[in-house]
Order: C-alpha cells, then sequence, then structure tokens
C-alpha cells in the first residue's frame, strides 16, 4: 500500500494528466458531482457521489458507429470511430465499481461490443471508499463493501490523507509513474474500514431482503397484482434509466446529414413508449408493462442469465432522482422483501 | 396541515368519491409518491401529507377523468391552476373530481437538504421555522425557507382557484414574489452572455424528458419529439444545440398555458433552470399583451389563442431590442 499527504493531491492529479485525460468528480454549475476531465486548480467535488454515474465514461449516451455515401448505385460505408486515448478516472466508488462488472457481461460477450471493449481497455479506474453514505445506500445488499471498492486501484480518504492500493497490471503501471507516493497507511485503512462497517449497519436500507427475487422468479413475479399500483404514477420518463450505472439498453438510429447518413447509438430507456417497438407494433403497450420490464430485467432476467447476479448496485441514484420517488427499493420490498414487507 | 388523510377516508366512506387521488407514504420521510386510493385500509396504510407533498396531482387528473365515478382529489393552490387550465383545454370533466383544496405554506426538497452537506437523513420534524434532520450521524437543523422547493420560494399564489371544499384558509396572490427577478437578471445581460449561460445550462440536460412527462400542460397524445412517423423524433442528446431546441420549443408551446407551476425545476436531475424559460415567456406575455395568469379562471382567453385588433405586431421583436434585424 502507499500513500501521499492530501495538499499533494494536486501534484498527483497532474501527473496523471500529464500523461492522459483525467476525469474527477467535480461540482457542475447547479452544484452537483459530475465527472469532468482534471485541469489545473480544479476543485475535488465533496459530494458522496455524482448524479450521473461513471458508466458514461465508459458507455456514452451518444455514439456514432458508421457511416454510409452513396454515389450512383454502389454504397461506400466508412468509419466514424473515434480514437479513444488512454484515460483515467478518480474518485469512482465501489457501486460504480461493480456496474463495470455488470456492464462487461453484457458488452464483453461475444460478440463483443468493441466500442466500449476499447474504452474498458484504455481506461484506468481508480476507486475511492466512502466514508458517508446516504440513506439511499445499499450496496452492501449486493454484496459490495464500499470500504473496500474494486478498480484498478483502490483509494481511501481522510482528513490528512490518501492511500493507494493497486490492484491490477494496468493499476501497477500507473502506480510506478507516480513517484509521490510512498509505502505505508495499512493501519489507517484498516481503521477506517472498521468505522465504516460499523455506519454500514445503521443505514435504513441494511436489512434489505432480495430472497423473493432473483434468478428463477419470473413465474412468481411477472403476474402480481401489485405492478398496476406500482407503475401507476411513473411518468415515462427515462431518469431512472439515465442516472443508473447498469442500465444498458440503447437503440441504433440513422441520421440523414443530407450527403452522407450517420448510424449513431443512443441510449435508450424501457420507460419510453417507443422502447423496442417493431412493425408489428410497441410489444409493452402500457406503463404498467415498461415499468415491470426494467425491474424484472434487473431482478430477475439479468440474475437468470448471469449465474444469479443482480443488475443493481445498490448505488441509490434512482432513490434520488425519481421525479415521483418510484423505485427499486420499494419494488423490492412490495414484492415481499425488506423488514416492512406488506 | 391536518384532516388530509382523514378528509380522504370521510369521502371515500360517504361515497362522495370511488377514488382518492394523493400521496402514498415512502420508504424515508420524503419520498412521497402520487398514488390512487380506493378502500379505507389503503388510506389507513399508505396515505401521507406533509411537506414533501410537491408533486402536483394534477397531471394524473387527465388519466382518472376517464375513469367510472368520481375521484376525489386534493390540490394545492399552484395545482389548481393546473388543474383550471387542464379544464378549459377539455383534457379531465368537472363532474369526474371532488376537489379538495389544500392551504399549503410550501413544500420542501430534499435535494437542497442534501445540498446543505446533510446526509443519511431519517427523520424531520418542523419546529417554527426551522427543520430538526435525524441523521445516522446525529441531529442537524436547518430552516425551512432555505430547503423549500424552487417553485415554493418564488410562489406566485397561495388562492385556491377551484375547489369543492376547503382545508384551511383560502390565501391570496402573492405579488411580493419575486418570481420574475431571475427572469429580469438574465435580460440585463448582453445577448452574448445570456446566450451562454443557456447553452451552459441546457448543455447538461440528459434527455431524459422528465419535464415534459410531468409537464401539465403537456398533454399531446404524441409529442413531435416522440412522433418517428413525422421525422422529428429525437432521443439522442445528439448534439447540445439540439437539446437546446427541445426546450426553447417546449417553452413556446406552452406559453400562455403554463401555469408557473415549478413541476419541470423540480424534476429535472440535472437541475436546470426550466422554469426561467417559462417565466421568461409568461413575463413577455404580461408585457406585451397584459397581464394574464394561466389557470386562473374558466372564461378568459390565453393570449396566444385569442386575437384583438389592438395586439402587438411582429415587429415589436425589433423595438424590443433583442435582436438585430
Amino acid at each position: 500500500m502507499k500513500k501521499l499527504a492530501l495538499k499533494e493531491l494536486e501534484s498527483l492529479f497532474a501527473a496523471i494528466a500529464a500523461q492522459q485525460t483525467l476525469y474527477l468528480p467535480q461540482d457542475d454549475a447547479a452544484g452537483q458531482a459530475q465527472f469532468a476531465a482534471w485541469k489545473e486548480g480544479a476543485a475535488r467535488s465533496r459530494r458522496l457521489n455524482t448524479a450521473r454515474s461513471a458508466k458514461d465514461l465508459f458507455f456514452p449516451q451518444v455514439e456514432n458507429l458508421a457511416g454510409f455515401k452513396r454515389e450512383g448505385k454502389s454504397i461506400e460505408i466508412f468509419e466514424t470511430r473515434e480514437d479513444v486515448r488512454p484515460f483515467t478516472v478518480f474518485g469512482v466508488r465501489a457501486c460504480d465499481a461493480r456496474s463495470f462488472e455488470i456492464l462487461d457481461k453484457v458488452f464483453l460477450k461475444a460478440p463483443v461490443d468493441t466500442f466500449y471493449a476499447s474504452r474498458r481497455e484504455m481506461g484506468t479506474v481508480i476507486t475511492l471508499a466512502c466514508t458517508k453514505p446516504d440513506e439511499t445506500c445499499f450496496c452492501r445488499s449486493f454484496g459490495i463493501d464500499p470500504a473496500n471498492p474494486a478498480g484498478d486501484v483502490s483509494c481511501w480518504m481522510d482528513e490528512e490523507t490518501l492511500y493507494w492500493q493497486a490492484n491490477t497490471a494496468k493499476g501497477e503501471t500507473l502506480t510506478s509513474e507516480l513517484p509521490m507516493l510512498e509505502d505505508g497507511g495499512e493501519e489507517a485503512v484498516k481503521a477506517q474500514q472498521e468505522k465504516l462497517h460499523v455506519i454500514l449497519e445503521k443505514l435504513p436500507l441494511a436489512q434489505l431482503d432480495l430472497s423473493k427475487v432473483g434468478a428463477g422468479e419470473t413465474e412468481a413475479l411477472f403476474n402480481r397484482p401489485e405492478w398496476k399500483s406500482l407503475s401507476e404514477s411513473c411518468l415515462g420518463c427515462g431518469t431512472c434509466t439515465f442516472v443508473c450505472p447498469t442500465c444498458q439498453c440503447y437503440d441504433v438510429q440513422e441520421f440523414n446529414t443530407g450527403k452522407t447518413v450517420r448510424r449513431f447509438r443512443c441510449w435508450d430507456s424501457c420507460m419510453y413508449s417507443d422502447f423496442t417497438k417493431m412493425s408489428a407494433g410497441q410489444p409493452r403497450p402500457t406503463q404498467l408493462e415498461r415499468f415491470r420490464q426494467r425491474f424484472m430485467h434487473k431482478l430477475v432476467y439479468f440474475p437468470d442469465n448471469n449465474d444469479g447476479q443482480f443488475g443493481c448496485v445498490g448505488c441509490g441514484r434512482c432513490l434520488q432522482k425519481c421525479p415521483i420517488h418510484m423505485n427499486i427499493v420499494k419494488v423490492i420490498k412490495t414484492m415481499g422483501g425488506g423488514d416492512d414487507a406488506k | 396541515m391536518q384532516g388530509v388523510k382523514e378528509k380522504a377516508l370521510e369521502l371515500l366512506a360517504s361515497g362522495k368519491a370511488q377514488r382518492v387521488l394523493g400521496w402514498k407514504t415512502g420508504e424515508f420521510f420524503y419520498d412521497l409518491t402520487p398514488g390512487v386510493f380506493e378502500s379505507a385500509e389503503e388510506v389507513e396504510r399508505e396515505f401521507e401529507y406533509g411537506v414533501f407533498a410537491g408533486a402536483n396531482l394534477s397531471k394524473y387528473c387527465i388519466a382518472e377523468s376517464k375513469k367510472d365515478g368520481v375521484t376525489a382529489v386534493f390540490l394545492k393552490p399552484c395545482d389548481a391552476y393546473s388543474f383550471v387550465q387542464l379544464l378549459k383545454e377539455y383534457k379531465v370533466k368537472r363532474e369526474k373530481f371532488y376537489i379538495v383544496g389544500v392551504q399549503c405554506d410550501g413544500m420542501c426538497d430534499m435535494e437542497k437538504i442534501r445540498a446543505a452537506g446533510i446526509s443519511g437523513a431519517t427523520a424531520v420534524s418542523e419546529d417554527g421555522d426551522t427543520l430538526k434532520i435525524s441523521t445516522i450521524y446525529g441531529e442537524e437543523t436547518m430552516k425551512k425557507s432555505d430547503a423549500l422547493l424552487l417553485k415554493c420560494k418564488t410562489c406566485k399564489s397561495k388562492k385556491l382557484v377551484i375547489f369543492d371544499e376547503l382545508l384551511g384558509e383560502q390565501g391570496e396572490d402573492c405579488p411580493e414574489s419575486h418570481r420574475f427577478d431571475e427572469v429580469e437578471r438574465l435580460e440585463r445581460l448582453s445577448p452574448e452572455e445570456r446566450f451562454s449561460f443557456w447553452r451552459g445550462e441546457l448543455s447538461r440536460c440528459i434527455r431524459c424528458n422528465a419535464c415534459r412527462n410531468v409537464c401539465p400542460a403537456c398533454t399531446c397524445e404524441t409529442c413531435v419529439f416522440d412522433n418517428h412517423n413525422l421525422g422529428t423524433d429525437n432521443k439522442a442528446a445528439a448534439s447540445d444545440f439540439e437539446e437546446n431546441f427541445f426546450h426553447i420549443i417546449r417553452a413556446f408551446h406552452v406559453t400562455s398555458r403554463c401555469t408557473d407551476c415549478g413541476e419541470c425545476s423540480r424534476v429535472c436531475p440535472q437541475h436546470i433552470p426550466l422554469h426561467l424559460l417559462n417565466r421568461k415567456f409568461i413575463k413577455d406575455t404580461n408585457e406585451l399583451y397584459g397581464a394574464y395568469q394561466a389557470g386562473a379562471d374558466l372564461e378568459s382567453r390565453p393570449p396566444l389563442m385569442d386575437f384583438r385588433k389592438d395586439d402587438c405586431e411582429p415587429s415589436v421583436v425589433y423595438e424590443r431590442g433583442g435582436a438585430k434585424g
């Protein structure tokens, strides 16, 4: 393990940024934390987590896939792929770090999504352990330890010091290029971890029970009458899906520039009325079916196809951001999980 | 406000309403969800009203209006303006609703409480103008006025413009709300500065459509931005400039129908001050066509859906000095 006095943090960021783009949470004009490229003097956000997730850096909301140009009777297909340069993300929380594992299972399975793969290959993830989780946090329910986040490098921070632990070859390489890091810090990190584990027990969602959802529960849950009241006030907006670190559905569309055609993909939302709409129509005609799709996907279908792993990391963004405060925790509890199951 | 839940029970028991549209209790103290209650048991178990009942229930009335029987709905003053506007546009039927007007002292915003650095909140109580917030890290206090939703800080009126029954006192307009102050500040900027302000704000848009979907004035069955057959749909946040147009066109479309209920800014996950676009159009409409409040009455015609011989001419754009020909 390595460590660095916090007053030297700027020099660490500068050293990384001299080699590649460094993203870290910074407060935007509205005061929310967002991942943004570091520039000299940029202040690191003190917020617990970013409003948008770290997913955006690996799976951007919009990206070009290919271009087409017609000349006479022939169509030329040309590359529109942007060159992905090495980059580093600092300050990813344990929940978002786990989301990469989930996204990898979708995008890196054959046929590999080369757009996502190139960003995963070029990106180095430096995580930061939590010290003051919010009441909306429930990553523990998914076996995530926010005191011991994954990533190429794991970091911890107290009032005076940054602690640094490389976990992968990529992390080791980065560490070797940062001479300001000194050895030590194990004891301080251990103490901080113990302190956080005590706090985690006090979180209101600490006892969230997932035993009624998960792989194999389609028949038990699909026709439950509660979907009606759960989905009744859903506005059908895409907020939950767009702030979610694991939502990965996208639409492929074409845009006619007049001279050429651009094929691009953009995030889609199962909450939208045209989601997976086909020539035969919309397979999920009302908001009930769309709403059910989102939660069944995360809580049942994804586990079905991925050895029981849930498609949620408990980051709590949908709890904080849904305009009408409907969310995955309310769904889990209504379906029979949790201490006050109805 | 006392008596809201009791009123819901009473209306169901007396048969005055077959269902109640209100707010359901949440996981925490602040995450109330709009919901429909059909039995006394449901109301007893889940109905909750308090300072976090910020959601405007009027838009849900469009769906409730199609159901058989009568729906009892609780409307705060700002929600009531939206309801009247929906009535004027024939989106809801008056006879389908028993309206309980609920007086309101302003609703709180959990995002404001979080922004003040308070995390791990588990309970809240009101002590005069102070919110006492219990957290897993200890007790915190905050002035209620600092935790108010943006729309409540600049409340235009506490008058309930429609109701069958009133809980609390009838209120009055709030001429000292200063709701146009921020618009005036933007008007004083140079066109370049203003352009840059809006480009910055709107660049954060993630095109989630929450503002549109929550808006009581956005009642098109298929939005032009979703209409694939027309070729005007766009799901991508493809260029930030296009997002700018989405918001500006939407603001134009609701001009003189927007009651300034403030829901667009309340729900924006990226905290874009969308209400300022609407307020700019309200302010301009007031200046060009005379003071007008959408949703204040059932009779008046919205200025942009009316024609009077003394209406301003298009050249007013140049006369007001906003553009250079």
